[in-house]
């Protein structure tokens, strides 16, 4: 029935819509409570969006949460809440840069092993936590927490001289990586250059939606999702499906650094940026685990990052911008659930109504109504 | 004096109407019971009278007081009290701090709320001691410690949500022995059940629920089991009965010595050897609560077992994991449909996949076909007779029993060889049974075997070729279902007689003896 299709849109599309305005007004709130003027800011960034320098950085920043995003979407996909994405992707980025540091193969090899390398080394992280679940129980989210600041000691311990380390001043560097694992960009002219693996994130985005919509595994992984018993009476096998999701996660994971790395910075260094595993988590819920949800929520993420220094300028504070992505993923989390539930009250009452009528799906007989069995 | 009175109570669903026009008098110092199948509206008309539901008409009076609730609060504060199936208790706190919660601004929590449990559980012989950890408590006790948490926030009437599902016999005893220890201090109960023995037993005045409404009341002392039983179930009582035998000599499922242990060493199941041949339906009878579940469990293979084997024709399927099973033809109507058998904010057609991801028409090698499962979806719905406006729409949005016929027709769909069907018409009208007591009878001519687990007995004895009755983990007699009756069957499942069971000559124990305690006279 088409109209229960369009209604599912509709209802995917009112979360979101409702939480951002929530958030807005909240943040307007938060900027007239500080004694500011509430809605000059949201024009100044909205100003900044126009800009086209502005949009490559977006479009770059963007495709790493969108990467992390997905990492962490596949997790939620089947309720589990892979909070490491963020020392995943740092791990792998900085055994990727010291691989591309020593190994030096022509470009077509060198590239497919970078990218290898940030897949494995970001299943192995996530792997951990999916093997201490399934074995002794413990919890994903405590796990990968832990992992986490064990990957930042880990960073710490390979960026030292006499291990893989660099020091280019009083900066830690794994030092410059070969050429062969450069990717070039696609230069935009004078607003600069987007990342080559920008290309990858929407790769990913389509092999998230077919794997999940479109196969055997993606149909189990969503049934453990929506009712572990009865995804495990259906046949699948909870522990396995745990592990092979964990895997998947972290692989994921792995690729969000490198965009900027293989496309800009070519080593791992202090400069290199943190805390994007965390950002998709936000941006996950944002974009309902949806592949195009997420590519709209990253890119709104990325323009919240890229557009606020500008306020520095005009004497407001650029943190407006956190907040207002804090305010985003509480009214998010509110939102969805209310919208959900009322969906699918009001899909009740439509069914019942239709029943009532006698539109019967393929039956002519005349209806008889039903008691309700519960 | 009334203490409860619901004149004209009509609460409507989207498109269903869950009560219409209820009248319902309890009187002071009474046992009321209100009987009904399941799925009949009885649980609707006790969460309006909770406030858990506001009616659309008709109205509620207490002690002859006209009263709107809004909410469980407003019911506690006029005097109602419920005590649900399942025991909202939290396991790691003790009996006191169970009692207090949510209610410390009664006598506080300290030694004034331990003298208060104290009096009630001796006024009422409760017999509860109030600085247990509630983790030690049995099940009849656990309950009792509801009953005192609702008399402790001064409940006059009390609503008990099907209270003996989860007793053994000698626990409805003595539950009834408080429920008549309530009555005499004045309170009133209201009993919600479908057991007719235990209603006429304890109850002064019985209303009868079916489809919604009531249709009439009954005086226990001038009623049979068998005229309540046609009252519940009106004159359109479809029968589970059988004609001709199908059965044949190949063997399809042979279980043998099969053994299942709880974490602590107690055995859930022990012992567990049967065979089902093509064209035979094996009944299992016994109270819930004993290796049921884990039977089902461990045949569709969800728990594995301890010890002994389960084959499959001639192929040993023990160690095989549950995808493996289904594939090579188990079907499965789960116990609950709802933790089992469904997704529930999936639409039709994701559930007809449930399942079976791996075969046609639902996939093509690793890829989904949703196209064909999605036709195949229309063709169940019209086959079945599921009730939907279409087949996009989420599960959930159907009624129990249309939910139930998606299932039933999904598992046939896939031609199985061997079916567990537990409880397969649980919560499902009248004739929605009808309808799938034809399609396993049809697919069981055609050589399916099935087992059969059910907690009604008609159906049980109906239905089934072979009868099995199972107590504590074992399968303790086996009777011939074209003899037997279920007062017979009722009382071999409170675990007092075993061996082949003779219609003539019941075993000698007394407890077989027709009382009205055991579950012999389920309804239906």
């Amino acid at each position: 029935m088409k109209k229960f299709d369009k209604e599912r849109v509709l209802l995917a599309v009112a979360g979101p819509v409702i939480a951002l305005a929530v958030a807005f007004v909240l943040s307007a709130i938060v900027l007239i409570a500080s004694g500011k003027n509430p809605v000059e800011p949201f024009a100044l960034m909205f100003e900044q969006a126009g800009f086209s320098d502005i949009q490559v950085l977006i479009i770059n920043q963007a495709s790493m949460y969108y990467i992390a995003a997905l990492a962490v979407a596949i997790g939620f996909r089947m309720n589990l809440f892979n909070i490491g994405v963020d020392g995943q992707y740092q791990l792998a980025a900085m055994i990727a840069a010291i691989v591309g540091a020593h190994a030096n193969l022509p470009a077509f090899l060198q590239i497919p092993l970078l990218l290898l390398t940030a897949v494995l080394t970001g299943a192995f992280w996530s792997g951990i936590a999916g093997v201490l679940k399934v074995t002794r129980g413990v919890s994903e989210v405590v796990a990968t927490i832990m992992l986490n600041a064990i990957a930042t000691s880990v960073i710490g311990y390979l960026w030292l001289p006499d291990v893989f380390g660099v020091k280019i001043g009083n900066n830690n560097t794994t030092g410059e990586m070969h050429e062969s694992g450069w990717i070039p960009g696609i230069d935009m002219g004078a607003a600069g250059e987007i990342y080559g693996l920008v290309i990858l994130a929407v790769l990913l985005g389509i092999g998230y939606w077919v794997v999940l919509n479109r196969t055997r595994f993606g149909f189990d992984l969503r049934a453990s999702g929506a009712s572990e018993s009865a995804a495990a009476a259906s046949g699948v096998d909870p522990k396995r499906m745990v592990l092979t999701a964990m895997l998947i996660s972290g692989g994921l994971a792995g690729l969000a650094g490198l965009p900027i790395l293989l496309g800009d910075t070519h080593t791992y260094s202090l400069n290199f940026p943190t805390g994007i595993g965390f950002l998709g988590i936000g941006i996950a819920l944002l974009g309902r685990n949806s592949p195009v949800g997420i590519a709209f929520a990253a890119l709104l993420w990325a323009w919240l990052d890229k557009a606020s220094p500008e306020l520095d300028f005009h004497g407001y504070d650029k943190e407006i911008a956190v907040i207002m992505q804090g305010l985003i993923v509480l009214s998010v989390v509110v939102s969805y659930e209310a919208v959900r539930e009322w969906g699918l009250r009001r899909q009740q009452r439509r069914v019942g109504a239709e029943l009532a009528a006698g539109h019967v799906l393929g039956a002519d007989n005349n209806t008889t109504k039903e008691v309700a069995g519960r | 004096m009334t203490a409860v009175e619901l004149a004209g109570i009509t609460k409507r669903f989207p498109g269903v109407v869950a009560n219409h026009d209820i009248h319902l008098t309890v009187r002071k110092g009474t046992v009321h019971a209100l009987v009904g199948e399941n799925g009949a509206g009885k649980s609707t008309l006790m969460k309006i009278l909770y406030g858990m539901q506001k009616p659309d008409e008709g109205t509620i009076a207490i002690d002859g007081e006209k009263v709107g609730f809004h909410s469980p609060a407003d019911a506690i504060a006029r005097g109602i009290g419920m005590v649900h199936q399942h025991f909202m208790l939290a396991d790691n706190l003790t009996v006191l701090e169970n009692v207090v919660l949510g209610s410390e601004k009664l006598y506080g929590i300290g030694a004034k709320a331990r003298r208060k449990i104290k009096e009630i559980s001796e006024r009422y012989g409760l017999g509860v001691r109030p600085d247990v950890l509630v983790e030690e408590l049995g099940v009849a006790a656990r309950q009792r410690v509801e009953i005192l948490k609702v008399l402790y926030r001064g409940a006059r009437t009390l609503i008990l949500d099907e209270p003996t599902a989860v007793l053994v016999p000698q626990e409805v005893d003595a539950l009834f022995d408080n429920l008549r220890e309530l009555k005499s201090e004045g309170l009133s109960v209201i009993f919600i059940s479908h057991k007719l023995g235990e209603v006429l037993s304890v109850a002064d005045d019985i209303t009868v629920i079916r489809r919604g409404t009531t249709v009439g009341t009954a005086v226990p002392a001038e009623t049979t089991p068998r005229q309540l039983a046609e009252m519940m179930v009106g004159s359109e009582l479809p029968t589970p009965e059988t004609a001709e035998s199908t059965v044949t000599e190949r063997p399809v499922i042979t279980v043998d010595k099969l053994r299942l242990a709880a974490p602590g060493g107690k055995a859930l199941l022990d012992d567990v050897t049967f065979t089902i041949h093509a064209g035979e339906v094996l009944g299992i009878a016994g109270v819930e609560g004993n290796g049921q579940t884990e039977l089902v469990d461990a045949l569709i293979g969800l728990r594995h077992a301890d010890s002994g084997t389960i084959r499959l024709g001639d192929e040993e399927i023990t160690s095989w994991a549950t995808r493996k099973r289904r594939e090579q033809g188990i079907g499965y109507i789960p116990e609950d449909r709802h933790r089992h058998g469904l997704l529930l904010e999936a639409p039709l057609w994701e559930n007809r996949i449930l399942g079976h991801v791996t075969e046609k028409p639902n996939a093509k090698g690793v890829w989904l076909d949703p196209k064909a499962a999605q036709q195949d979806t229309r063709r169940i719905v019209e086959t079945y007779d599921v009730r939907t406006p279409g087949i996009d729409v989420t599960a959930a949005s159907l009624s129990g029993g249309n939910q139930q016929k998606l299932i039933v027709g999904r598992e046939m769909s896939h031609k199985p060889r061997f079916l567990i069907a537990a409880h397969p018409t649980r919560g499902v009208d009248v004739g929605a049974q009808a309808a799938i007591w034809d399609h396993i009878r049809e697919a069981r001519r055609e050589g399916l075997a099935v087992l059969l687990i059910s907690a009604d007995l008609d159906e049980l004895i109906g239905l089934s070729d072979t009868l099995r009755v199972i107590y504590d983990g074992r399968l303790v007699a086996d009777a011939d279902p074209a003899t037997i009756t279920p007062e017979e069957l009722g009382s071999a499942m409170t675990g007092a007689a075993t061996g082949h069971l003779e219609h003539e000559e019941t075993p000698e124990t007394p407890e077989t003896r027709k009382s009205p305690e055991s579950p012999e006279d389920e309804a239906r």
